[in-house]
């Protein structure tokens, strides 16, 4: 298989049609609109669906409309947007219909700026929308992940009948990367909940509405053992120079590139440090985290955010081992050698004799 | 003996629907349902029900039908469509789903000439919420918050939006109906078979409005409602064809 080299935004788009996306719908904002742009170039001649939506709020029930049907379907924005898509979000968790979402964050809260950010983990990984529900996150911290995760994302909807959230940023977006795709998928999934029309069936319907409040409560523990599923089979995270590590750092996305080249630096001045980087943020590597507990006494976690990841590694650790936080919200992309400078700081800490 | 009026194929049978008595909605669905069977499309049907009074009409249709978040139904009805062409996709929505919360949906999808049609049913009021202020209220008229009468210069005025959709090119077919008696159900009943055809057709968007009764939020008996419809609503929403743009009819 060659190599293209691709941007994120467009590995987003071609790892979807690759995995037999037939519809598309979305709204333009920047940092993403490559992605509806490509869409817009290759659907058609595919006679599959593109439509540019009135609204981030009619893509969505577009989607879900689409998504119904048994079709492979996505959509894709950036953060003010994919606030607008919560709602629909919530629907598709209630109506139990896959599809995918990409949220290509940028500096915020409100209209915010159009450089990279971590802003939106919160409303990725706590469901964003209203209600009782999940979404499974991936978060690519390369070109190519995009590829394979986008790809892998469309399974992982199908499997569990869920919307999934891929949250990526401006940078990843943006950066041209030498990519190798996964092949187009031979024969999609059979989906027999699918609205086809009746036929010579009985009629079937699609709806969230549950006025019976012990259904409803039977329906949300349902959705739980779902997400209990889900926990428990589609964790992912990459362990980076963990083995002789004696100061790991928790990262994803672009932090955890750039937190890659800070430890590469530290570790010529003889820093034992090394990374667990979540690629699932929901569910998130808490087992993994927990387990390192029992030799790791100092983490230390990047995000381009005031700490949000944060709570999900305080609760992973349950206050067994120090977390240092250092954070850039707003659009601010770190450099290797600032986070170089804080791995370091806190590794002499630790094993400097204290006075 | 045969019956004159069998029970429409597409309506469940042994249910009993929540519809207050008087209420315009069971008239409506029955007549869908019927349309429907005539036209032979209950089988590749999926309707698109609202958030509003009608939020249970999967309960009472008897062929696919999908829930809409309040006021996405034309996008909900566009990801259907254009997913499965040969699907016969409509939507059923208030006049606060269609004219308030999703009057974009509404304004885009028919400018987009969706090849969906638009069951668009206008009582005046919100009716599930209890009788608050539609877009669709007439001026004077009292509802729990509008509690002295719509004043046009605080409140707005009437919303007429079939009639703004009806000037769009990709809009086919546009009507305003009541169910008002006998001779307004019936040609309600002839404006949601031209509809209808005109999806089947492949010729693009259609909208019906139906002016129905409210008995409950209009604190009328349900006979003075159906005279109300008549003689105060159609006042402000004339009935007819309001665009009719079927090659051959223009
Ligand atoms: S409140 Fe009005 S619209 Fe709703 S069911 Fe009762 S009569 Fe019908």
């Amino acid at each position: 298989m060659s190599k293209i080299f691709i941007s994120g935004n467009h590995a987003f788009a071609e790892a979807a049609l690759r995995a037999g996306c037939q519809c598309y719908f979305g709204y333009p904002i920047t940092p993403q609109n490559e992605l509806g742009e490509y869409m817009a170039d290759h659907m058609r001649k595919l006679d599959r669906v593109f439509i540019q939506s009135e609204s981030e709020t009619a893509a969505i029930n577009m989607v879900i409309g689409s998504a119904a049907t048994g079709a492979r379907v996505m959509t894709s924005s950036s953060s003010p947007g994919v606030s607008l898509k919560q709602e629909g979000i919530s629907f598709l968790a209630g109506f139990e219909l896959p599809a995918v979402i990409v949220n290509v964050m940028r500096g915020g809260p409100g209209l915010g700026n159009i450089a990279p950010s971590q802003g939106d983990y919160f409303q990725a990984t706590r469901g964003g929308g209203h209600g009782d529900y999940r979404t499974p996150v991936f978060a690519p911290a390369s070109v190519q992940e995009i590829a394979d995760l986008t790809y892998h994302a469309f399974d992982v909807a199908d499997r569990y009948r869920t919307p999934v959230m891929m949250l990526s940023d401006g940078m990843m977006g943006q950066m041209k990367e030498p990519v190798v795709f996964p092949e187009p998928i031979g024969k999609l999934p059979d989906k027999e909940w699918a609205l086809k029309g009746r036929g010579d069936g009985p009629s079937r319907y699609i709806c969230s509405l549950i006025l019976d409040v012990v259904e409803m409560e039977r329906h949300n523990w349902k959705l739980v053992r779902k997400y209990d599923e889900i926990e428990k089979n589609e964790i992912l995270y990459e362990e980076y120079m963990l083995d002789d590590a004696e100061i790991v750092v928790i990262a994803y996305g672009t932090t955890a590139r750039i937190a890659k080249g800070a430890i590469k630096r530290v570790r010529k001045d003889g820093v034992r440090a090394g990374m667990l980087r979540p690629i699932t943020l929901w569910p998130f590597p808490k087992k993994a985290l927990a387990d390192l507990c029992a030799r790791i006494r100092q983490f230390v976690v990047f995000e381009m955010s005031t700490g949000q990841m944060l709570e999900d590694v305080q609760i992973a650790l349950a206050g067994r081992a120090d977390i240092v936080f250092h954070g850039r919200p707003g659009g601010v992309v770190p450099m290797p050698v600032e986070f170089a400078r804080i791995i370091y700081r806190e590794y002499q800490k630790m094993t400097k004799p204290q006075i | 003996m045969k019956l004159k009026n069998a029970w429409p194929k597409y309506y469940k049978k042994g249910v009993v629907t929540h519809y207050c008595p008087g209420c315009g909605h069971g008239i409506v669905h029955r007549i869908v349902a019927e349309v429907l069977e005539e036209l032979d499309l209950g089988k590749r049907a999926i309707g698109v029900n609202p958030a509003g009074c009608a939020v249970l009409a999967y309960l009472y249709f008897d062929f696919d039908v999908i829930e809409s978040a309040h006021g996405r139904g034309t996008a909900i009805a566009t990801g259907i469509k254009r997913s499965r062409p040969d699907l016969f996709v409509f939507t059923y929505q208030g006049d606060g789903d269609l004219s308030a919360i999703g009057t974009a949906e509404t304004i885009h999808s028919a400018n987009r000439g969706e090849n969906i049609c638009v069951i668009f049913i206008n009582n005046a009021v919100y009716g599930m919420t209890g009788g608050q202020l539609a877009p669709t209220t007439l001026i004077d008229m009292k509802t729990t918050t509008t509690p002295l009468g719509r004043d046009p210069k605080y409140d707005g005025y009437p919303l007429h939006i079939t009639d703004v959709v009806a000037q769009f090119p990709g809009v086919v077919y546009a009507e305003r109906v009541a169910v008002d008696g006998p001779a307004g159900i019936r040609k309600t009943k002839k404006a949601i078979t031209n509809a209808f055809k005109t999806q089947v057709e492949g010729l693009g968007y259609s909208i019906i409005e139906v002016l129905s009764p409210c008995p409950t939020n209009w604190k009328l008996s349900p006979v003075d409602s159906f005279k109300w419809v008549t003689e105060v609503m159609m006042k402000e929403f004339p009935t007819g064809v309001l665009t009719d743009k079927r090659p051959g009819k223009e």
